[in-house]
């Protein structure tokens, strides 16, 4: 079944189903499925129907809005108050907050109800998710496989159609690539577009949140739920509200498409190649011309992105020292005791390893070596996608290197794990928007992404082509046998 | 570039994160693994390149001085480890 939220909302409208059956179905779904995918940390019936109901009577009031009633799931990086907010952590294991985040506020002023809490990458640091505390996500395509990360719980609620929905955070890939891998739609809009008040902060210069589902018209009508200013996130944008799906119907005719040459060379396997250019022969036959263009120092993204990530996270969690909230190791002997104890026992080895590095580049003697030389580097990746877009409306190109890979398949090399972002960094490093959608399958039956990436703000004309891509196709409708 | 073992211990210590010896020797494996991949960066000629720091060029708001918050000191002092007469309780630092 698949079932967009576009079309739970007109069942919803035409008063052919409530807000409560709909919760009551995909919670049974997640009671039968969730042991096998451990796509949920926290799940809630009670509270979820509450929401439904009140969903349902606002609906009855004659006060329902396009998307009151249908539900979502949240990655559990956003704060969202009585719930469970771990963010993958056994930091934050014990962490009930006390307060909403922004996007969760949005979703609540729409009358979506929340499904439950969704797993992830420890503190999103992770494109596999099996950094997180609560054990690894599986792959509703393979169980034996990963969904990537550091959204990996979101992206295998959605394709295992646990929620009709999800959020995620993406800092380096982390919504387009398990996107990617799991045979959905997510994406990452521009850089402050979608307030970080409440997301909990890993690099705070690449952090956003955008919305994961099964279609680019379900991720346009969140995003019109998430995006907005926001005064209590500082580098929110004061723009005004947009409609997202504005040009969704917009015909392709004259579109043009800039093709890295870089994301076609050689590390690119056979069957993601081919369906890339299936899809690209696609977008030719609905009408677009594509234009080769240079990301010349795309190629430096991986590298300049993990001093960068690094030193943000190293400064960003330093808050979490076992005194305001969150776990403190029950013995010590002093304060400097207990904050080295709390932090040994209450991170994970992937964080710790990543605290260490943001620790090292911004200390004394190396900062100009790495992290201002790492600055630098991201001007120029900035400067590349401006040339492009001199010459194209929108970039095109894979997500990701492979399809999903084995658990335990890239835990042993931090580095070979960290290469399953060379195609998503440079656009978090650019402050760009970039989706992924489904674009094929390789000989094993796993999802291909395909990756857009838009000019600043220009969020709506990537739907478009996504859009217009998916009337012609049906890859985003294939849903894994479970 | 290759990082020792005082190394690790003295970044681990700048984070605040205790590692023991036995950790210290995975942990100075790694990063040197991934130092390997940041020193690629080292090739580029960046002079005369203004450093980024942000995706948007942006100055800080300002807002008005006034009291905008309520007070929510007991709820989110519920979820701290250790509260007394609202204040956060840590193991004594000056005598």
């Amino acid at each position: 079944m698949t079932d967009t939220i576009k079309s739970l909302a007109a069942l919803l409208a035409e008063g052919k189903t409530s807000s409560v059956e709909l919760c009551r179905d995909y919670l049974a779904r997640i009671e039968r499925l969730n042991p096998a995918l451990n796509a949920f940390v926290t799940v809630d019936a009670e509270k979820t129907l509450r929401e439904a109901a009140a969903a349902d009577a606002r609906r009855a009031a004659g006060q329902a809005g396009v998307l009151t009633g249908v539900p979502i799931a949240h990655k559990d990086i956003f704060c969202a108050e009585g719930w469970l907010t771990t963010c993958g952590s056994k930091m934050l294991s014990n962490f009930v907050s006390p307060y909403d985040a922004h996007v969760i506020e949005q979703f609540k002023a729409a009358g979506m109800p929340c499904l439950g809490k969704t797993n992830m990458d420890e503190f999103a640091m992770g494109s596999s998710n099996e950094t997180s505390y609560y054990g690894p996500v599986r792959n509703p395509w393979d169980t034996d496989r990963v969904p990537g990360g550091s959204s990996g719980g979101s992206a295998a609620a959605v394709a295992g159609r646990l929620a009709p929905a999800a959020t995620g955070t993406d800092t380096g890939g982390s919504i387009r690539q398990p996107a990617a891998l799991t045979g959905i739609t997510g994406l990452k809009p521009t850089y402050g577009v979608v307030s970080r008040y409440g997301m909990i902060a890993f690099a705070s210069s690449l952090d956003q949140g955008g919305p994961m589902a099964t279609t680019a018209e379900d991720c346009a009508l969140l995003l019109n739920v998430m995006a907005g200013f926001d005064p209590r996130d500082s580098t929110s944008l004061e723009r005004g509200k947009e409609d997202y799906t504005r040009d969704l119907e917009r015909p392709l005719a004259g579109l043009k498409i800039g093709l890295p040459r870089e994301f076609f060379g050689a590390g690119l396997t056979g069957d993601t190649a081919r369906a890339v250019e299936e899809a690209i022969n696609q977008l030719k036959k609905l009408g677009a011309q594509t234009v080769e263009v240079g990301l010349p120092n795309s190629k430096l993204s991986v590298a300049a992105y993990y001093v960068l990530a690094p030193a943000e996270a190293s400064s960003n969690l330093s808050r979490f020292d076992g005194v305001r909230y969150g776990y403190r190791t029950p013995e010590y002997k002093d304060l400097n005791e207990m904050y080295e104890k709390t932090r040994a026992e209450g991170f994970g080895s992937e964080v710790k390893r990543r605290i260490m590095i943001g620790a090292y580049v911004l200390s004394h003697g190396y900062y100009d070596a790495y992290y201002l030389q790492a600055q630098k580097l991201r001007r120029l990746i900035a400067q590349d996608f401006v040339e492009a877009f001199k010459q194209c409306d929108v970039i095109l190109g894979p997500t990701a290197p492979t399809t999903a890979f084995k658990l335990g398949e890239k835990t042993a090399d931090p580095v070979e794990m960290y290469l399953s972002d060379i195609y998503t960094i440079a656009v978090n490093l650019a402050g760009l928007p970039g989706m992924s959608l489904p674009c094929g399958f390789d000989a094993q039956g796993l999802p291909i992404g395909l990756q857009l990436i838009g000019d600043y703000f220009a969020e709506a004309r990537m739907l478009n082509v996504a859009h217009q891509y998916q009337l012609a196709s049906d890859w985003h409708t294939r849903a894994p046998t479970l | 570039m290759s990082l020792s073992l005082q190394d690790v211990q003295r970044i681990a210590h700048l984070a605040r994160i205790r590692v023991d010896e036995a950790e210290a020797a995975g942990y100075q494996a790694q990063l040197n693994g991934i130092f390997g991949l940041i020193e690629e960066m080292q090739a580029v000629d960046t002079s005369g390149v203004a450093p980024m720091s942000h995706a948007q060029d942006l100055s800080q708001r300002l807002r008005a001085d006034s009291v905008s918050e309520p007070d929510r000191r007991a709820a989110f002092q519920a979820v701290a480890p250790q509260v007394e007469n609202g204040l956060y309780l840590v193991p004594k630092v000056i005598e």
